[in-house]
This record gives C-alpha cells, structure tokens and sequence, in this order.
C-alpha cells in the first residue's frame, strides 16, 4: 500500500547571484543543490544542517516564498508555483523561529490570526471570529490574549498564536523552520509538546528543520542530513541515531552536549574551514572538513547509496 | 535577553527638553493657523497710511491698538504675522502631503517589488536629485505667474525625494521580516500586504521626515517670496514681509527683524519636534 | 584555590516609575582555577549579574549588594577610574554576539594590542607579539595574518576566538563569558568550549561562564548556581546537581532537555508549565510557586535556604 505523497521535491536547485559591485566579478551562492525527496502524508521530516547549508532555503522554496533555478515542488500532487495563492494557503502553512518578526508588532492578536481566513475571501465576519477563538484555546492561549499586542506576550506565546495562524485554516502540511530555536528550553518542550498533539489530532505532515538534534530526533520520523545544499544522509530516525554513516552527521551527533557530567566536550575534529555556499568544494563538498577524507574524495562526487528508507552520499562507505 | 552597556548621554524623544519646546512652538503655530480670523485684531490686509510705520510695544511712542506696530503701509503687523503665520503652516503641510503621496507611493513600490520597479524607481529619485529646485521653481513661477495653488503644486512636485528615499529604504527592511513572508503564504493580496503589513510599520519613520519637510517647504516658499516670485502680494508671506521691509531696515528695524524672528523660531521648532520624534520612533524600529 | 569572587545578596534593579527588579539576591563564589556556570532562561539575571560585577550596567540601573569582592577588595565603592583599571586587565568578559563584540573599524591586531598598551604600558612591538601568541595559543592559523584583518573577514567562530585571546592579553585571573557559544554553530560551539576549558585549565583561570544550555553546564562546569527570576535558587558542585536536585525547577529543567539516543518519540517532552512571573516591587516568596507541584501557602511568604550538603544549597520549603 502506498502511502499518498504530501510533499514531492524533484531535482530542485536554487541559486543566487550576488553582485561583485564595481570591483568583483558577480558570485553564485548555490543554496539548494539538486536535491530530490518525498515526505509521505502524515509524516515529519526533519531536516537538520548548520548555518548555510541552505535549509531555511528549501523551506522558502517548499513555501513557495522562492522559485526554484531547476526542478519542480509538488504538495499533494500540484506543482506550487502554479497554484493560486489562495488555494495553496489552504494546503501548506509555515512557523517561523523568530516568534519576534513573525507577528506584525502593530496588530492584534486576534487579528494576525484571523488573516489567512479574511484573504480567503469566502468566510462571513462571525465565521472568522468563531474560529480564531477556537484556534486560540487550542494553541492554550486566552480570549482575553486575544486583544493583546505581541509586544504584550512572551516568546513562547508569541510562537502560539503563529501555529494558530498557521492552522486556522486547516492546512496539510506546516513547515516549521526552527520553530523553537529562539525559546527556552522549559517553552520549547510546551511548544514541541503541542505540535505533536496537533499534529495528531488534525492528521498534519510537518517539514520540520532545525539545528537541534535531540529536537529533530524527538519530533521526526525521518531525518535528512543538509550540507551546502545537498542532503547528505537521510534516513528513518532510529537508523540515523543508532548507525549514523556519514562522517558530518557523526560529527554532528558527536557535538551535542548532552546534560551528562563527566563527560567533558568531546573533539569533533572538523577543523576551521567554514563553509562557504558560494564556494562549493570539488568532488565531495566536505571533504575539506573530514576527519576521515582520502585524495580521492577531492575529486570524486561521492554516489548515493541507498539505505532503507533512504541513503548515504559518501565515497568511503560501503 | 540583551542588556544595554552604554550609559546613555542626553536624554532623548519625550524627555528631551528642545522636544517640548518644539511641540509648544509648533502647537502655537498650528493653533495661529487655524485660528487666525478669529485672533486677529485688525484685518491685516486694511491699510491705514497715517498711522504707517508705528513702532511695536517694547519701544517709545507705541499703541496698545497695534502691539507689533504698523508695516510701511499702515497694516497693522501682528495681524499679518500670524496670517502669515497661517501661509506658511498651510504652504508646508499642503507640499508636504503632496510630496507625501508621491514620494512614498514610489519608495514603497520600488521598495516591496525590486526588480525593474525598484531600478526604475531609483532612476526617477537620482532624476529628480539632480535637478534644481529652487531654479526650477524659480522658472515655472516665472513663466506661469505667481499664484498659492501653483507655488503648492510645484513645490510639492520637486519635493518628494526624502520620503521616497526613506520609504524604499523602510519597506525593504520590513519586507524580510517573517511576518510579511508569512502575510503572502498566508494568501494575502499585495495590496493588503502593504496597506496593513508594510505601511503601518514604516508610518513612525515617514511621520518624522514630513515634519522636517513642512520646514524645508516653509523656508522654500520664504526665500520665493522674498524674490518675489512666491505669494502674491498683498498676502502675508514672511519672505514677503521681509523683501518689503528691506527698504526700511535701517530706520525701522523691526519691520524686518520680527518677520525675520519669526521663520527662524517656526523653522528651529520644527526641527526641534522633528528630532525628538526621530529619537523617539527611531529606537522602536520593527 | 582561594575566592577569586564573593558576590552575596546581589540585588540589581533599573527603572524609577515602575522599578523592574532583574537581581533579587544572587549570591555565590568563583574560586580561581574553578568553572563556575550560572544557568537560567531569558530574562532570570544572568546576563545582569555577570554586568553588573564588571559594572557595565545601562544608565538608570541600580546595583546593591551586602558583598561584592574581587581577590578580596570591595568592588562596591570603586570608582569608574578604578574600575577601568580592573576591566581588561585582572577581570576580562567575553560576550554572546561575536558579529558585534568587535569594533568593525578597526584591526584586529590594533584591538588587541591597545588593551594591553593601555593596562601595561609596553610598546607595540611586543604587544604585536603578545597578541601574534595569544591567537595561536587559542587556535588560529596564521596569526600574523589575522593580526592585519578586518573583523569582517573572519567568520563567527574565528571572532570569537579573536574575542577570547583579546580578553587574556592582560593575563586576566578572573574571565567571565556570557552566553560564548549560543549564537554558533553546534559544531563550532564545542570546539570554542574546548578552547575554554583547556586554557582555563593551563592559565588557572577563575571562569564564569553564563549559559541557558544544561549540556554545556554538565560538560565543563566545577560548580553550578541556576538561577531564576532574579534569585539563586540552588547551587552545587556539577556532579551533585545532575545526580540529586534538590530545586523543583532545576528538576523540571532537566526533564525538559531532550537527549539523544535516550528519546521516546511517543511520549511528550517533560515541560514547566506556566510562565515566568512578572516580579515587581514588594514581591513576596517563592517566585516559582504557581508552576511548582509542591507548593504550599508556606511558599508565597518565606522561602528557606536549605543545605543537602557541604556544597549544595537551595531555596526551597521541601526539605534537603
């Protein structure tokens, strides 16, 4: 039985031309580098990399917020560019991290979440007021929060009544792009908590990008691995925890400091070299920071190597 | 959370003392200017020859009738001050709300659109800062004759740059804020975008360049006038008062000097209110 | 070891018409040689607590404390001119922001050297040189290099190298950092709290270290205050806090961490329900209560400090 396709990304690359200015030749940042994956409906991706690796890139391109350079976005079988903006609101809604930019500072509560049902243009005033406050008692907030200012509302709150704007009109697919990044740890487990309940309850996918993998292991069911615009590796989330096969995603793990005394920081030997999306490496696009990189990995594009349920894009493993 | 480390130097916005004193100026001003027909004592255009070039209260031989004293044609001075008071207010904020609508129509539009809007945009603004303004305006007073609608329209036609400048910059700014990015996949019109999204959050920055324009308009239309080439007479222009004063500086100072004071005060407490508004908004930036 | 910082019943409040109390009674000590982590979330003091020792605090901020000690003299009375001397030169600070720690206009060689030109008084040469050390000994290739460049083309991690060698050019004893690694990359994060770590260990150096990440608290803290809405509410020897908090918030932040490899995707996260309270003037108790599970009527008026060991007390009712 084939689970139906909420998400379909075929061959996408995305690529920016920043001006040289009167000096410099022009460069080319490629952010997304013909990166090819599916997530099934009612699943969550989770898509891990540091800075640059350009997933706040993809998730922009998913949204429709970008156009791709090459290659095709589908949700639920239509091609994202091609439908109507409003009819693709009513599919795929997105949570940003900043819970400060993300909320118009001059407007109500209440009001940013009622906007994506007053843009539709097909809900009657008390339609619009009966579903905002049943969105905001389910993201745990108040009536009276309602009528407040996001100046007026703590971070974690604030990134409520963004999922309530994110949900109120029933979408598909949320792509969170750090949703809990910029919260304490003591908020983002309230966040992370409630994402999972509605994920449940109203049947959502989830995109869900982050830096953090103990976030990314709790919350998805796979996982993809981001360097400079490819996925790496990406495999179900046990197997990726358990067997990580590719040397940055074991550098990765290796990095987390987990609240385990004794332990000491752990030498993830990557080295200085930081990388740069409008200078791609030859061959493998890591292999300048690899603790394990042999001559040929400066030359050689490494293949994918299929897993279960996914695969791994380095030359040195089996 | 972040902490400020600077110890903070001269108080600023509402606590600043020149930010009252221009709110006052600019509150007397507004008021004078809506109210004149009704503070007036004498109707500032009656001339009255006999009693020309009656000194003002503070010198000997002065007249509780005219407390400013009489101008060269025995109107009564403090009757035309604040009706001149009246042009001039009127002159600033009518160029402004002209410039107003142009500048920040264009700047938004480059600003939100980029591309070949924003290129064309920034053509029109270099266009129009390399033009003369007062030459230009000079000229087509010169041509068409001088008259208070078409000093507005031209000024205001020649003014538009600063808020367009600012409006572009404003609106790109804000345009990369999530909330805008979560506006469009949200279903929004453009138009919606940027009436509630993107206008309301750059209003506090327009606000403080329209009070700077009233001033520049103020002035402006001064120095036209003084060249005659402004307000038609007999309106009481300042600039006007002051070119026709000039004959008599050297006997009566103060038909000159009080005109004179009175553009410096206005202009100085605009500027003053603009500052403090500036400091102000400038700090609660999106 | 001796106390390098003694801070006792440091209270830090700014604001005159509705004063915001940010400190209300922070005590603890920072022995040289010793980590010593101060951990909370947004908005608990941390970052004003480490301020306000250096006395950097905004205009308008007020700082009281019943002992506030540095290598055994009083930094209470001290006037700025004497504080200066002190600053960059016995007690160095690190920042969280490497972007913006670093005047932009100027070298990076020029910035370090005039930190030791000003304290110490040697001529550039052997600044240059000083400072061509320091950033090999925190890890950079090609000092001499680096020395020429604009803080522009170095990257975050680089800076914030940079930042930590500029911070030793006076063979300071006490460094506090604040929040060092929270706006770098994970991988970066470790290998700059590596550095840390190992030169603290070479330069037995006294370091404070304020963070909201419970791992990096685990990994190279001697000794762990927590702190919440403005109080110390337990502190402990790093291995005593992770074995047996003592505090209701310390366990429900530990709960609240996810570790990898120990996560059950069915299960919810354990979470602190409510909010931080807005504490104002007059407040009264346990500023934890209404999110606590153990709170009685006891708690909005008197909170004990308890002691579940020599080195090990905390704020609370429950007993140790």
């Amino acid at each position: 039985m084939n689970t139906p396709v909420a998400i379909e990304v075929r061959g996408v690359r995305k690529t920016f031309r920043v001006k040289g200015g009167l000096f410099g030749a022009d460069r080319h940042v490629v952010a997304v580098d013909d990166i090819s994956f599916a997530v099934p409906q009612g699943g969550v991706l989770g898509v891990v990399g540091e800075s640059g690796c350009g997933k706040s890139t993809l998730a922009r391109l998913i949204l429709g917020l970008l156009a791709p350079s090459a290659g095709e976005i589908t949700v639920e079988g239509q091609r994202v560019l091609a439908m109507d903006r409003k009819a693709r609101a009513r599919l795929i809604q997105p949570v940003f991290q900043d819970p400060f930019a993300s909320l118009n500072p001059l407007a109500r509560i209440r009001d940013i979440v009622a906007m994506p049902l007053i843009a539709q243009g097909t809900f009657g005033r008390a339609e619009i007021g009966r579903k905002v406050e049943e969105m905001l008692e389910r993201v745990g907030l108040s009536r009276e929060q309602g009528t407040r200012l996001p100046s007026e509302l703590s971070g974690g709150q604030r990134q409520r009544v963004a999922i309530a704007r994110a949900l109120v009109l029933r979408p598909r697919i949320v792509v969170c792009d750090e949703p809990t990044s910029a919260l304490d740890v003591s908020v983002q487990a309230q966040i992370l908590n409630l994402l999972a309940e509605l994920r449940k309850d109203l049947g959502l996918t989830y995109l869900f990008i982050s830096h953090n993998l103990a976030v990314v292991e709790h919350v998805a069911s796979d996982v993809a691995v981001m360097y400079l615009g490819r996925f790496v590796e990406r495999q179900p989330t046990e197997a990726l925890f358990a067997h990580p096969e590719h040397p940055y995603t074991k550098a990765l793990l290796a990095s987390v400091l987990t609240p385990e005394p004794g332990l000491g920081v752990p030498d993830v030997g990557l080295g200085d070299i930081l990388p740069d999306p409008a200078n791609i490496p030859p061959g493998c696009r890591f292999h300048p920071r690899c603790p394990i990189a042999e001559p040929r990995c400066a030359v050689e594009t490494p293949p994918f190597k299929p897993r279960p349920g996914g695969g791994v894009e380095c030359l040195l493993v089996p | 959370m972040s902490v400020s480390t600077i110890t903070a130097g001269p108080r600023r916005g509402w606590r600043s003392a020149g930010t009252w004193i221009g709110a006052i100026i600019v509150g007397i001003a507004a008021f004078c200017a809506l109210f004149a027909p009704l503070l007036v004592p004498h109707d500032p255009f009656a001339q009255d020859i006999p009693n020309r070039l009656m000194v003002p209260f503070w010198m000997e031989g002065s007249s509780p009738d005219h407390l400013l004293g009489t101008d060269q044609l025995g109107r009564d001075y403090l009757a035309r001050l604040i009706y001149g008071c009246r042009i001039s207010m009127m002159i600033g904020v009518t160029v402004s709300i002209v410039s107003g609508l142009i500048g920040i129509t264009l700047g938004v539009l480059g600003g939100f659109m980029g591309g070949r809007i924003d290129d064309a945009v920034l053509f029109a603004i270099t266009t129009r800062l390399s033009i003369p303004v007062v030459l230009v305006a000079l000229a087509v007073v010169g041509l068409l004759g001088s008259s208070l609608p078409l000093l507005v329209i031209t000024l205001g036609l020649l003014q538009w740059d600063r808020f367009a400048v600012v409006a572009r910059s404003t609106t790109m700014q804000v345009r990369n804020l999530d909330f805008v990015s979560a506006a469009w996949c949200a279903g929004c019109s453009r138009f919606r975008i940027l009436t509630r999204e993107v206008l309301p959050n750059i209003a506090s920055h327009l606000v403080v360049v329209a009070t700077l324009e009233i001033a520049l308009a103020i002035l402006l239309e001064a120095a036209l006038s003084f060249l005659g080439l402004g307000v038609p007479p007999p309106l009481p222009s300042w600039g006007l008062m002051i070119a026709e004063a000039k004959d008599y500086m050297f006997f009566s100072p103060w038909v000159i000097m009080i005109p004179g004071a009175a553009l410096f005060v206005l202009v100085l407490g605009i500027n003053l209110l603009g500052d403090g508004l500036r400091d102000q908004f400038g700090a609660r930036s999106p | 070891m001796s106390a390098l910082l003694e801070i006792e019943g440091l209270q830090v409040e700014f604001g005159r018409q509705s004063p915001t109390a940010a400190v209300r009674g922070a005590s603890f000590v920072v022995e040289s040689g010793e980590t010593h982590c101060l951990v909370g979330e947004s908005g608990c003091g941390k970052s004003v607590t480490a301020l306000s020792i250096m006395n950097l605090l905004a205009r308008g901020a007020r700082r009281r404390a019943d002992k506030l000690a540095f290598k055994g003299g009083d930094l209470r009375g001290l006037s700025d001119a004497a504080m200066s001397r002190l600053r960059g030169n016995e007690m160095a600070m690190i920042f969280q922001e490497p972007m913006t720690s670093l005047n932009p206009a100027y070298t990076v060689g020029s910035q370090m050297t005039e930190v030791l030109r000003r304290h110490k008084h040697v001529n550039q040469r052997a600044a240059t040189d000083r400072a061509a050390d320091l950033l090999a000994r925190v890890g950079i290739t090609a000092p001499g290099l680096r020395l020429g460049q604009f803080p522009h083309q170095l990257s975050g991690g680089l800076r914030q190298r940079v930042m930590i060698a500029m911070a030793l050019m006076c063979e300071p004893q006490l460094l506090i950092a604040d929040e060092p690694t929270t706006a770098l990359d994970v991988t970066v994060q470790a290998q700059i709290l590596r550095l840390l770590a190992t030169l603290q260990r070479d330069l037995g150096l006294g370091l404070l270290l304020i963070t909201h990440d419970l791992g990096i608290v685990a990994r190279i803290a001697t000794r762990v205050s927590v702190m919440y809405a403005g109080e110390v509410v337990e502190s402990a020897a790093t291995a005593d806090l992770f074995a047996a908090p003592k505090h209701p918030y310390t366990q429900g932040l530990l709960r609240c961490v996810p570790v990898p490899g120990k996560i059950q995707r069915d299960q919810p996260l354990g979470s602190i329900p409510g909010t931080v309270p807005r504490i104002g003037p007059g407040f009264e108790g346990c500023a934890f209560r209404d999110r606590c599970d153990f709170a009685d009527a006891t708690c909005a008026h008197t909170v004990p400090l308890h002691n579940a060991g020599p080195t090990h007390n905390f704020l609370c009712r429950l007993p140790a």
